[in-house]
């Protein structure tokens, strides 16, 4: 066995533990920690398997947004008792699933190899594409209105969230070393952000990874208390959170209207076009994200 | 086994692992982390069998990075659609 296959190896071992720890731990902190753990693990696994764009995602989004929404999450949770089902019927699901494993194994292991047409078709056009780094090419150019809706699906969960009581509760006092770490990293996660944003052309990097970092630099600040608040009912804070969906939706309109048809970039504006989109749906996703995980009922509901 | 059939083989044992526990578990917090387990192993499955040829699938990869961003959006109304069941429920036992 190779270095590299003796490491792949260890890295499943790995990452089926946590998983079993995360899913079957007595105590929900326990499986929320085991959580963030396999959500850092597996941007490990993207590295390896050349994904460096779902590494970065990864690790600011699945381990470290997901993970604060969890912990605060259980914070307003009653000590409800985890009653688990009975073990005849968890048994039988056991059963179940064991089965439906092999089937799906040997199906997924007997596919073809090589890539998929439309993959293959991707890459060739990139350079027609305004950017040079083939994911920012499919997510921007080749296939926008994903993106497109996937804007909308952010803009959505703010508003499903605004609809509920959120529990009102004041934020503990944050700790002297915790308030100088994130003075610290907060402003890094800015200028590394932007970075990133800026890099998305030619190399791994792009608005969500950007969003995302630089959402959780403003969702640090919340949690210690350093951030300004950003209530809802301030008419900025709405235009900035609606910004990307507008810009884009906008751009989509003036190419049908203007042009060759909806999300059909002229020659010659696409590197403009999608900056001016990328740039727009940063500042959104980042202040929605933050919104989503740190903001409560004063902020939300009034 | 090289190491392509190794992260299939990952990510649908985390798929199933998630489903069972979403099956077998009645806590909403629990269950939540369950479909997201359940979902990192699509999201594995995908990425791996977009690695198979010679190059990188962008288009596989493209519609991860957005299924991250859309996964945790629904957690997160999610949790907050438990807390607030859990609220309610509190205030319905103790009127005060």
């Amino acid at each position: 066995m190779t270095a590299d296959g003796f490491f792949d190896a260890l890295l499943a071992m790995l990452i089926v533990s946590l998983a079993c720890g995360a899913l079957y731990s007595r105590s929900l902190y326990r499986a929320v920690v085991f959580f963030i753990a396999l959500g850092l693990s597996l941007a490990l696994v993207w590295a390896r398997l050349s994904a460096p764009d779902l590494a970065l995602a990864e690790a600011a989004i699945g381990a470290g947004l997901t993970g604060v929404l969890l912990l605060s999450a259980l914070k307003h949770q009653a000590a409800e008792p985890l009653r688990p089902m009975r073990p005849s019927f968890q048994l039988l699901m056991a059963v179940l699933t064991g089965v439906t494993f092999l089937l799906v194994l040997t199906t997924v292991w007997s596919m073809p190899a090589g890539m998929a047409q439309v993959g293959q078709l991707a890459l060739n056009s990139v350079n027609d594409s305004g950017v040079e780094h083939p994911i920012t090419a499919v997510l921007l150019n080749f296939r926008a209105w994903d993106t497109l809706l996937e804007l909308l699906v952010v803009v959505l969960a703010l508003l499903g969230v605004r609809q509920l009581k959120l529990p009102n509760d004041r934020l503990p006092v944050a700790w002297p070393l915790l308030l100088a770490w994130s003075k610290l990293l907060a402003p890094l996660s800015l200028l590394l952000g932007v970075y990133l944003l800026w890099r998305g052309a030619d190399a791994p990097g792009g608005a969500f990874q950007a969003g995302a970092l630089i959402g959780s630099g403003l969702l640090m600040l919340k949690l210690v208390g350093l951030a300004p608040t950003t209530p809802w009912s301030h008419w900025g804070i709405r235009l900035l959170v609606l910004l990307g969906s507008f810009t884009f939706l906008l751009v989509a309109m003036a190419t049908d209207v203007f042009g060759a048809g909806w999300l059909t970039y002229p020659p010659g504006w696409n590197k403009a076009l999608i900056l001016l989109i990328e740039v727009a749906a940063t500042a959104s996703i980042a202040l929605s994200l933050a919104m989503l995980a740190g903001s409560d009922h004063r902020e939300l509901n009034q | 086994m090289t190491d392509v059939q190794l992260f299939v083989g990952l990510g649908l044992l985390l798929w199933l692992l998630g489903l069972h526990a979403v099956m077998t578990h009645r806590h909403t917090i629990h269950r939540l982390i369950a479909i997201n387990v359940s979902g990192s192993g699509v999201f594995l499955v995908m990425v791996s069998l977009a690695s198979r040829g010679e190059g990188v699938d962008p288009v596989m990869q493209a519609l991860v990075v957005t299924g991250l961003v859309v996964a945790v959006c629904a957690t997160a109304f999610a949790l907050r659609l438990g807390s607030a069941r859990q609220q309610s429920h509190d205030e319905a036992e103790s009127p005060s």
